[in-house]
């Protein structure tokens, strides 16, 4: 089963000699990923801590713009960082680790794409409800934190 | 591949052909881990779900998981989370050099990895452990109050104090009521090391203490019974000396450490998610083990030089790496975000 292999990281910016060195770089590429998670998590800078933008107010744009930049809105800057990073990482293990990156373009689709829209669908609902549950509990007449 | 592609029905059909480039036993391998991996989807959606529902009180990650091995007594969160990351993604970097070596037929290279594979797969598993018991022993101690909410001690600084820290010993009568005593044959859950009134007690001797509740602190204007120089945005809310006895007044339950029921970090959830989800995933973890171990013998046997392809090797490497990834998610949900 010799394979060909592809060599090349980061879009084809970083090209391996071999299939060895290759993921002796992505295991540095992520360290250096989880060594800044670690950093962020327990510096937790100020500045990130506020979401950038505070939730417009109004009518049915201030709405449509809300759940168009909500990433920006309603998730803390450090948090969407750990997302993306994680993504980042899940990609390089899947992609060198899995050897996705040398898989036919069907298998690859099949399995990720499914992935994917299963994950958005279900975190979607779970994450509203969760969210409009925590509203009914604020807002209620009932007292149920004593 | 795709030379290979006939015209008779009947080839296309009966496993002659490889529709994805891939084998039938990687690919059923991918697709297994794709349902395995919508599995692990709910339980963190449903993690999220929860968490979103009691967002202003859910315990932070950072006072809980702060222990590192012979560092005992000092607040290092995160540390030895990201040790244990990094000994998972280092077992899978010796795991992808054993399915490297097999595509070059090299025997002994691959079972050294492999062997490499599983002594990191058992270490993170012992550390799973070593976490484990760290979290079910707990560290401070708390007070359950009527409603269901866990209250916790600090001193004027605003650091924690432990309960054996305060406490009194008050010549108490109850005894841990064992199955031999009974008229019926039933025991009851082991009593926690305090009594109620000892706490109570302990708490009304030292005016230096103060309650901190599970709420989380973040709208500055609100004085009302909040300690007024304690409180810090985005932490949890302290109260004063008058508001603190009054929450005493309502504790039923004395809580140390974790268990299914309750748990002395905050919401009860926490602890059975933290429990079922780090749970299923070192459970993963640990059959990659064993079955890293059964391709192990296999590989030294000589079983793959015989059959002349080491893909057996790759299938168990992908079932590895995936255990890798779902702890990276498990990482971000549970210790960063």
């Amino acid at each position: 089963m010799a394979h060909a292999h592809n060599l090349a990281i980061f879009r084809g910016r970083l090209k391996f000699k071999s299939n060895e060195q290759k993921i002796w770089g992505v295991l540095i590429f992520l360290s250096i990923v989880t060594a800044i998670e670690v950093v962020l998590g327990i510096y937790k800078p100020a500045a990130l801590m506020t979401a950038w933008i505070s939730p417009f107010e109004g009518g049915f744009g201030a709405t449509l713009m809300n759940m168009i930049l909500s990433p920006f809105i309603y998730i803390i800057p450090l948090n969407l960082i750990f997302l993306v990073l994680t993504i980042v990482k899940a990609y390089y293990i899947t992609w060198d680790f899995m050897h996705m990156r040398d898989e036919k373009s069907s298998l690859r689709r099949s399995v990720v794409w499914t992935f994917v829209f299963l994950a958005l669908y279900i975190a979607l609902i779970f994450l509203l409800e969760g969210g409009y549950i925590f509203d009914v509990y604020k807002s209620s007449i009932i007292k149920w934190n004593f | 591949m795709g030379a290979t592609v006939t015209t008779t029905e009947e080839k296309i059909w009966n496993g002659g052909n490889e529709p994805m480039g891939a084998s039938y036993g990687k690919m059923m391998m991918w697709f297994f881990i794709l349902s395995d991996a919508l599995t692990f989807t709910g339980f963190l959606a449903a993690y999220g779900f929860s968490r979103f529902k009691f967002a202003e009180s859910w315990p932070i990650a950072d006072e809980v998981f702060n222990h590192f091995p012979f560092m005992h007594g000092h607040d290092l969160p995160m540390l030895y989370v990201a040790l244990m990351t990094f000994i998972l993604i280092f077992s899978s970097v010796t795991m992808v050099l054993a399915v490297d070596a097999g595509h070059h037929m090299q025997k002994s290279k691959v079972a050294f990895y492999m062997f490499l594979t599983i002594i990191g797969g058992l270490i993170f598993v012992g550390s799973q452990a070593w976490e484990w018991k760290n979290f079910i022993k707990g560290e401070y101690g708390a007070i359950e109050t009527k409603g269901g909410s866990i209250i916790q001690f600090v001193d004027q600084d605003g650091k924690r104090i432990q309960l054996e820290k305060f406490a009194k010993t008050l010549p108490g009568d109850r005894v841990q009521h064992e199955r031999k005593n009974g008229i019926w044959f039933t025991k009851e859950a082991s009593l926690p090391g305090y009594s109620i009134a000892e706490v109570v007690e302990g708490f009304k001797a030292n005016p230096n203490i103060l309650v901190r509740t599970q709420q989380m602190y973040l709208d500055k204007n609100d004085k009302t019974g909040v300690h007024p120089t304690l409180n810090k945005e985005k932490h949890k809310t302290i109260l004063t000396r008058e508001e603190s006895l009054a929450r005493l007044n309502d504790a039923v339950h004395v809580v140390q450490g974790a268990n299914l029921v309750r748990n002395e970090y905050g919401n009860k959830q926490f602890a059975n998610f933290f429990f079922f989800i780090t749970g299923f995933h070192g459970f993963h973890v640990f059959s990659g083990v064993v079955i890293n171990f059964i391709i192990f013998l296999n590989v030294i046997l000589g079983t793959y030089e015989r059959r002349k392809n080491y893909e057996m090797v790759e299938k168990v490497g992908l079932y590895w790496h995936f255990v890798d990834l779902v702890w990276v998610f498990v990482f971000t949900f549970f210790y960063l975000v």
